[in-house]
């Protein structure tokens, strides 16, 4: 008899662990695709990752105690891309730590050229960006994360999130201005 | 502030990451700098342009079903022999599981593991919770006589309250927590840097049960049943002291009986 309620305990346990973990976790599908999206720049390949970073977030899910499920999924996400693009494709970490400050681009008041530009070519300009460029904006403007938050995520600093955002900016800036001169000229 | 200062700022501010002191300073500064000013333009267009742009990737339908199967078969991995029953097959195993739970319940010593391992981790998640600033104690008193009459109207029993300072324990104070989804009383105690969160609810009906011992994720617990009461104790000092702790309990007047 005793050894039955043995056999039974760890269904019980782990029910529980299930449903805390469809509790804190599962509701953030939607973030971790996006996320893995445009990390991996490939649906297929993002849905796999998505699911390598579930399981591992399962796995490791008896560690969090934390009440962000959100930040530490996305944490997981993250990293789970960072191998994948290490295993499968030359990393694209071209991150040059003195790229020029485009001063005269950022300061030009060209903000109405910038609300004509269409999604496909902010698409085209964002899939450009360094990865580590690209999941700072991503994090910052389509999922709304504050500054803290996607310094958990990318594991840096808060002021090398904060430059990141400004790099990245700037890049895309220049980007836009460019291309859309080029079909204005066009 | 000068340009430069800005311009390092100007992402932050228009992300509304300032302080309102810098912040207030930057707004300063672009009343008289047209290019600052244009720069904070520009990212706010590039902004708006981002966020209404369709840019987030619309999940595919088939990730939830796809995920749904993978974690439970990493459930079912990390469980006893992964069995598949029919229908028939899992009503007899719950009757079964029923009958036995009911007649484990009714034979003392034997703990209801299931059960005690639910209660187990939500003790040690509620006792991880009070760590945090703020939530130790809601009546903050190193006397017995100030403690219980607290937990007056707001619980349907008085846990029995024992100030062990001579003892080394000493009673630091009382919150509400709940388990289970019932209210439940917290005695905490300290033991030199350590706190001790004891909870102590009602068991109607539960014959004496002895002590048992376990630990989780570097804490120590130990739990027992005595006159109609359940009694947790949580805490990382160790399972020696945390045992001697738990005498001294039990060896207390086991004061008011709970309300019926």
């Amino acid at each position: 008899m005793l050894g039955l309620v043995e056999q039974e305990r760890d269904p019980v346990q782990l029910q529980s662990k299930l449903a805390r973990f469809e509790l804190s976790v599962v509701p953030h599908m939607g973030a971790a695709y996006n996320l893995a999206r445009w990390l991996t720049r490939n649906e297929h390949d993002a849905e796999d990752v998505v699911q390598e970073a579930y399981l591992r977030a399962y796995r490791f899910f008896e560690g969090f105690h934390g009440s962000d499920g959100r930040t530490w999924l996305l944490a997981i996400v993250r990293n789970t891309c960072y191998t994948w693009l290490q295993q499968n494709r030359k990393p694209t970490l071209e991150l040059e730590e003195d790229i020029p400050e485009l001063d005269s681009e950022r300061s030009n008041p060209e903000a109405l050229l910038l609300r004509s530009v269409d999604s496909e070519m902010l698409r085209q300009a964002l899939d450009d960006l360094p990865v580590e460029f690209r999941e700072a904006i991503v994090l910052r403007e389509l999922e709304g994360l504050s500054y803290k938050e996607i310094g958990e995520v990318a594991g840096v600093p808060l002021g090398t999130v904060m430059s990141r955002l400004a790099r990245a900016r700037s890049r895309l800036q220049k980007t836009l201005k460019g291309r859309a001169r080029q079909g204005g000229a066009a | 502030m000068s340009c430069d200062d800005a311009h390092m700022l100007l992402d932050a501010y228009v992300d509304g990451e300032l302080d309102l002191l810098r912040g207030v300073e930057i707004e300063k500064h672009m009343k008289g700098c047209q290019a600052c000013a244009g720069a904070v333009e520009n990212l706010r267009a590039l902004g708006t342009a981002m966020r209404n742009g369709g840019l987030y990737y619309p999940t595919p339908a088939s990730l939830g079903p796809r995920l749904e199967k993978v974690l439970q078969r990493a459930g079912r991995s990390e469980a006893p022999p992964p069995r598949r029953f029919g229908w028939q097959l899992i009503a007899v195993a719950a009757s079964l599981l029923l009958a036995v739970y009911f007649v484990a319940r009714m034979i003392p010593g034997i703990p209801h593991d299931a059960s005690n391992n639910l209660v187990a981790q939500e003790t040690l998640d509620s006792h991880l919770r009070s760590l945090m600033p703020g939530h130790l104690t809601d009546v903050q008193s190193t006397d017995q006589h100030t403690v219980k009459p607290w937990f007056n109207g707001k619980l349907d029993y008085s846990p029995p309250v024992t100030d062990f300072a001579s003892q080394g324990f000493p009673l630091t104070g009382g919150r509400l927590d709940s388990l289970s989804g019932r209210a439940v009383a917290v005695l905490v105690y300290q033991r030199r840097q350590h706190l001790i969160n004891v909870y102590v609810w009602p068991a109607p009906g539960s014959a004496d049960a002895s002590v048992g011992e376990s630990a989780r994720q570097g804490y120590n617990m130990i739990h027992w049943t005595r006159g109609g009461m359940n009694w947790w104790i949580v805490s990382d000092v160790n399972s020696g002291e945390l045992n001697s702790f738990a005498n001294l309990l039990r060896a207390a007047p086991a004061s008011v009986p709970p309300a019926p």
